[in-house]
């Protein structure tokens, strides 16, 4: 991907231009070109999955916004995906995308003052080393809870499926395993139970133990 | 022991909010407790966009920085964008018929977007020498395939620009060879030559020909005039110019002919006969006839072929005027606003024809929208070939309204978009009970809903029934009635606006119930008045319950902090205004809500003035007394952010009047000026309710809360790194945070981040502070949390000695009393810039927190607290892990679903509140920004109540399946009986 930049008049040297030109053809990062009193950081955002060949935007990116540095400057996306900032003085800087139903890593961006053109980024959620300025997102968004199809389980599962089902042991199953067990076995579970006592609240209490 | 049972009681309840979001929504709930309302904040510019058939529509440009077109048959927003804070919209135009161009940042950048969905199609960023005025023209006979360029004047050079791609063509500097001023470019329609106007070192004008091919200079003429100019050049025809001289009393009629430059003088009160003090030309360009507005009146002034100057009309100054439409045949119209009272009148007037209305309208006007400021018009030709006007209007509380035909067609209440300050006020309590037959009647109804709903959950339900299931579901909640309800999730949110406007929305739908321009800050041409805080003033609950509630608004009139301040006390029902009690003589740069209130339950209140006076509110004797009795009590604090100082004050015992006090410093920390600078100062929320200082850790072991309502956090950074991101190396950017005591100034904690920055936004709650600022190390943004402890109370753990009593949890915490306290803290990356951070308020402090922040993407998230608790370990013991303690993870998660404003945005946020319900479990989340977002989150979900979608149809099947089973089971087991017997 070739990022054409197109040489502002007011550039310092027509030596430093074609220094500049020539990094760029060299090296396919997308970058910093001297303008005024700034440098000049272009970059392109790129949605999968939309348009035939893997770019263009779709219709919810209409409203993506690309953020220098927690809002300092904020541009928008051409139709091709690309964005630019302009007059950025040299330094690390911090790009953020924000396009609603998608998460973007924020991406660290170096602009070197002493060799102009040269820019360094890298994802900082992932510290992933980017060749070229080219933004992806990390992972789709889905703000809602997805609705389950209706299936017999979800009945079963949810309270009164457990209570109807609940009941039904209690009601078939209960007097099968009664009349299968021993009434020797029943008596003495019986008794059991009665020498316990009725467990007292304090004793499931954490502290309680202590105090007794 | 009782208490013990209590906490374990709580413990279980934070336990049962389990790790998932616990706010999480399904596509068909949006709406059913929340609304989304979206905004564009006041006009400044307007551009229609009528030529074609099919939609109609007005593109805007405004105050906060938004560009929009809007359908102009209903007002609703096509698209909108938000820009940049420092992204000033300078002009907007419409260029080839399909491109919406704008030009922002003083003239530094041009973009064009698509005219129908918005996209923006170009960038141009344009680099000039010097800083000047931003002017930008556009040919407007453009014909689709032609490219003629866009023509701009910014810092100090004319930029040509093709419009259809943005290239940038040519540049004219015009600083290199004098200083010239450009107020006007002039393109003549067909011609080769753009005019440039200005004015050098406000002495001399200039005028350039400039070709448009290839921006040579064809021509230049000057002609000096050494009394100095007033404002700007505006031109009269094509070669006429007029402009005011500096002392503003004579007007200067500039003719260029011939390439030389002619000038002459007429005094102003030759023109109007009487008082003309600050006479100024008003902006509208109207072709052979100019306007000139004084303290008194404005007239329209003809310049005749001749060149000499004939007034026209004389109007009233507070009429508005509009910009000059072209209709056909080189004909121009042009409107003026005449305001009455309830009433405005419109007249549009031909140019050419100045004598007669062309059209006069009136129409009724709310007094509650207050002055038109500004007024745009457009034309539409009718039927009869005859010309229609329709005009759209910018009123004194920023709302937009489009006027045609006599008739407000539309409007929209755009003071809404500059949101101030936030209260909230309780309903009317319901007088009548609901009768026995309405129940009756909707029995029936509620039964087929609730089957219908039943259906829905199933997945059974057609695409209609969903659709009446919604329908159902908006209806039935009851949740529009303009009376409190049981769960208090109805109350109104009062508003103050910049505008100086206070709104009342009801939580409900979002709805206005009412609205009022505050006449105390209403902006007139002496002063200008701004909102500053809004505040409960009066709540009735005992003793006045027959009292409306009632809320106090304290703005200021004038710039500055000595500027007096201007009160008023609004009924919080029906938003008259009882008392206006400005503008009061003093100053106010701070208000402080007392816990106090007198018999009427009115709130005291103290206003800090700049001479750090404090005033008392309400005035009366009632109120004076209480503050004698509790004047000791009474503490304050002030940041001085410039001179980094933070002072603590008291009351001084003698009082210069009644209701005002001296202040006595009682303390000052003064921050080195060479390492720190205060960037951020945030304290508790004065009503927020604390439920229990104990903290029962995993080992059945109590920590107890250092709770103090004098707690503020400030945060400094050493002065090279208070600049933004990447202006400085993490070496010489140190970030420190303090925890002090507002009474005694003393610092409870100081913590230090190296090769840290701002900004920092924070929020304090309960014993911890959360706070977001960025690592330059790392490169990514931090939250770090500090929970502070009493040490002193810490022995109180013995069973034994709290039974005999030799305890210290009866003595009250107090300031006074220096406890030694601990504090843990803990930090974790973050992936998002920050806008604002809140946290949930619940009515008793029960339910565990959540963390409201507001991204930069304009959406807020809900991170519960637990994630952000300095306990967290990497490998949290198995009693660790019961106690709901999360392993400790580098970064905080963002799940989706925990966005409260699920799928919308808040575009601009700039603020999140939360109030508490009556329901324990529930917090109200309001979010304003340029929109403004409602609604209701349950951090530990809703416990003690049955979520809205609670099936009772489900209920009732069970119930009537289990009784059915249980006769079944009877009969069943009656005749196994009788078998068993006849065997």
């Amino acid at each position: 991907m070739a990022v054409l930049q197109r040489s502002k008049p007011n550039s310092p040297t027509l030596l430093l231009l074609l220094a500049q030109l020539c990094f760029l053809s060299c090296s396919s990062l997308a970058i910093a070109s001297r303008d005024g009193s700034g440098y000049t950081i272009n970059g392109r955002v790129k949605i999968p999955g939309f348009g035939a060949k893997g770019f263009g935007l779709p219709v919810k990116a209409n409203n993506a916004k690309v953020l220098l540095n927690g809002g300092q400057q904020v541009t928008f996306l051409k139709p091709d995906g690309y964005f630019s900032f302009h007059n950025v003085p040299a330094g690390t800087h911090l790009i953020e995308v924000d396009v609603i139903g998608y998460l973007f890593s924020p991406v660290r961006v170096d602009v070197s003052a002493r060799n102009p053109g040269k820019v360094q980024a890298a994802l900082t959620e992932t510290r992933r080393g980017l060749n070229e300025l080219v933004l992806e997102p990390l992972r789709e968004e889905q703000y809602y809870e997805i609705r389950e199809p209706f299936n017999i389980m979800s009945i079963v599962k949810s309270p009164m499926g457990l209570m109807i089902g609940f009941m039904v042991v209690v009601v078939f199953l209960m007097p099968k395993l009664v009349e299968n067990m021993d009434p020797e076995e029943i008596r003495k579970a019986q008794e059991e139970m009665r020498n316990q006592g009725v467990p007292s609240l304090a004793n499931l209490m954490p502290g309680g133990a202590r105090s007794n | 022991m009782a208490m013990a049972i209590k906490l374990s009681l709580i413990l279980l309840l934070c336990l049962s909010s389990l790790l998932a979001p616990s706010f999480s929504l399904f596509e068909d709930q949006v709406g059913l407790m929340d609304w989304h309302q979206r905004y564009i904040g006041k006009v400044k510019h307007a551009v229609f966009h009528t030529q074609k058939a099919g939609r109609k529509r007005v593109l805007v440009s405004t105050e906060e920085n938004v560009i929009a077109s809007l359908d102009l048959r209903r007002g609703e927003i096509f698209w909108r964008h938000v820009l940049g804070p420092n992204d000033v919209v300078d002009k907007i135009d419409i260029a080839l018929g399909k491109y919406v161009i704008t030009l922002s940042s003083e003239g530094s950048i041009l973009r064009a977007w698509n005219l129908p969905d918005g996209q923006m199609v170009w960038e141009s960023f344009l680099s000039g020498s010097k800083y000047s005025k931003a002017l930008l023209t556009v040919p407007s006979n453009l014909k689709v395939d032609l490219d003629s360029p866009i023509f701009v004047y910014s810092g100090g050079c004319l930029h040509a620009i093709s419009s259809i791609d943005g290239e940038y063509l040519w540049k004219k500097d015009f600083a290199i060879e004098s200083s010239v001023d450009v107020h006007q470019l002039i393109l003549s329609g067909g011609s080769d030559v753009v005019h440039a106007v200005g004015v050098t070192d406000s002495s001399q004008f200039d005028t350039y020909e400039i070709d448009v091919k290839n921006g040579g200079l064809l021509k230049h003429t000057s002609a000096s005039f050494p009394g100095g100019v007033y404002g700007e050049i505006l031109p009269v025809s094509g070669d006429r110019f007029v402009v005011l001289d500096a002392s503003r009393s004579v007007v200067l009629l500039i003719t260029v002919n011939n390439g030389a430059t002619h000038l002459q003088q007429t005094h102003v009160s030759d023109l109007i006969h009487g008082s003309s003090e600050n006479t100024v030309i008003l902006p509208s360009k109207l072709s052979g006839i100019f306007s000139l507005r004084t303290d008194s009146c404005i007239v329209f002034v003809k310049v005749t072929d001749e060149g000499k100057l004939n007034v026209m009309e004389k109007v009233d100054k507070t009429v508005v005027v509009s910009d000059a439409l072209a209709l056909s045949e080189g004909e121009q119209a042009f409107a003026l606003v005449q305001q009455g009272d309830s009433k405005i009148e419109l007249s549009v007037r031909l140019v050419h024809d100045m004598s007669s209305n062309h059209l006069k309208e009136t129409v009724k006007m709310d007094h509650e929208r207050g002055f038109v400021h500004k007024i745009f018009i457009n034309n539409y030709v009718r039927t009869d070939r005859s010309h229609g006007f329709r005009a759209l209007i910018v009123m004194e509380d920023h709302s937009l309204l489009l006027l045609q035909q006599g008739e407000i067609v539309w409007t929209r209440d755009d003071g809404l978009a500059s949101v101030i300050d936030v209260t909230t006020s309780e309903l009317p309590v319901e007088k009548i009970g609901v009768s026995v037959a309405k129940v009756e009647h909707s029995l029936f109804e509620w039964l087929k809903g609730h089957m219908l709903k039943l259906k829905g959950t199933l997945m059974l339900a057609t695409p209609d029934e969903v659709a009446a299931i919604q329908q159902i579901r908006l209806q039935s909640s009851q949740k529009n009635k303009m009376t409190r309800d049981h769960n208090g999730f109805r109350k109104l949110l009062i508003l103050l606006t910049r505008a100086g406007k206070l709104y009342a929305l009801h939580t409900g739908n979002g709805r206005v119930v009412w609205s009022t321009l505050l006449q105390s800050l209403r902006t007139t041409s002496q002063q200008q008045c701004a909102g500053l805080k809004l505040r409960q003033w009066q709540v009735p609950h005992h003793h006045a319950l027959d009292n409306n509630p009632s809320v106090l608004v304290v703005g200021r009139c004038g710039l500055s902090l000595t500027s007096p301040s201007a009160l008023s006390i609004v009924d919080a029902y029906t938003g008259k205004e009882l008392q206006n009690l400005g503008p009061a003589e003093h100053s106010t740069v701070q208000v402080i809500t007392l816990p106090f209130r007198d018999s009427t339950e009115q709130q005291l209140h103290l206003l800090i003035d700049a001479d750090k006076r404090a005033h008392l509110y309400p005035t009366t004797p009632e109120a004076a007394s209480i503050f004698q009795r509790e004047s000791e009590n009474v503490y304050w604090y002030s940041v001085e952010s410039e001179a980094g100082i933070l002072r603590g004050y008291g009351v001084k015992k003698t009082h210069s009047s009644e209701y005002s006090f001296e202040a006595r410093n009682l303390w000052s920390i003064v921050f080195p000026a060479e390492s720190e600078k205060i960037i951020a100062t945030v304290t508790r929320k004065p009503n927020e309710v604390v439920h229990t200082q104990a903290k029962v850790i995993a080992d059945e072991d109590v920590m107890y809360k250092y709770i103090s309502k004098n707690m503020v956090f400030v945060a400094t950074v050493s002065p090279k790194a208070s600049g933004p991101i990447g202006s400085a190396t993490p070496d010489e950017s140190v970030l420190v945070v303090y925890l002090i005591d507002t009474v005694t100034g003393r610092i409870l904690h100081r913590m230090t981040h190296l090769g840290s920055q701002g900004p920092v936004h924070a929020v304090l709650s309960e014993n911890w502070v959360v706070y977001h600022y960025f690592n330059l190390r790392a490169h990514r943004y931090e939250m770090s949390v500090i929970e502070i402890y009493d040490q002193s109370r810490a022995e109180n753990k013995d069973v034994l000695k709290l039974i005999v009593g030799k305890h210290n949890l009866t003595t009250p915490v107090s300031s006074y009393s220096r406890p030694e306290v601990t504090t843990k803290s803990q930090s974790y990356f973050f992936t998002h810039s920050v806008k604002a951070i809140s946290v949930s308020s619940t009515a008793k402090g029960i339910t565990s927190k959540h963390l409201l922040i507001g991204t930069i993407g304009d959406q807020v998230l809900a991170l519960d607290k637990r994630f952000v608790d300095p306990r967290r370990s990497l490998n949290p013991t198995q009693a660790e892990k019961e106690e709901g303690l999360l392993p400790l993870t580098d970064a905080l998660p963002i799940i989706p679903q925990s966005y409260v404003t699920h799928a919308f945005k808040v575009e601009g946020l700039r603020g999140i509140e939360t109030i508490p319900a009556k329901l324990e479990s529930t917090s109200l989340v309001f979010a304003y920004g340029v929109d403004l977002f409602y609604t209701r989150i349950a951090p530990s979900k809703t416990y003690d109540s049955l979520t809205e979608d609670f099936n009772y149809a489900l209920l009732l099947l069970t119930i009537v399946a289990l009784v059915i089973a249980i006769f079944v089971t009877w009969v069943l087991s009656e005749r196994k009986d009788l078998q068993d017997k006849w065997r």
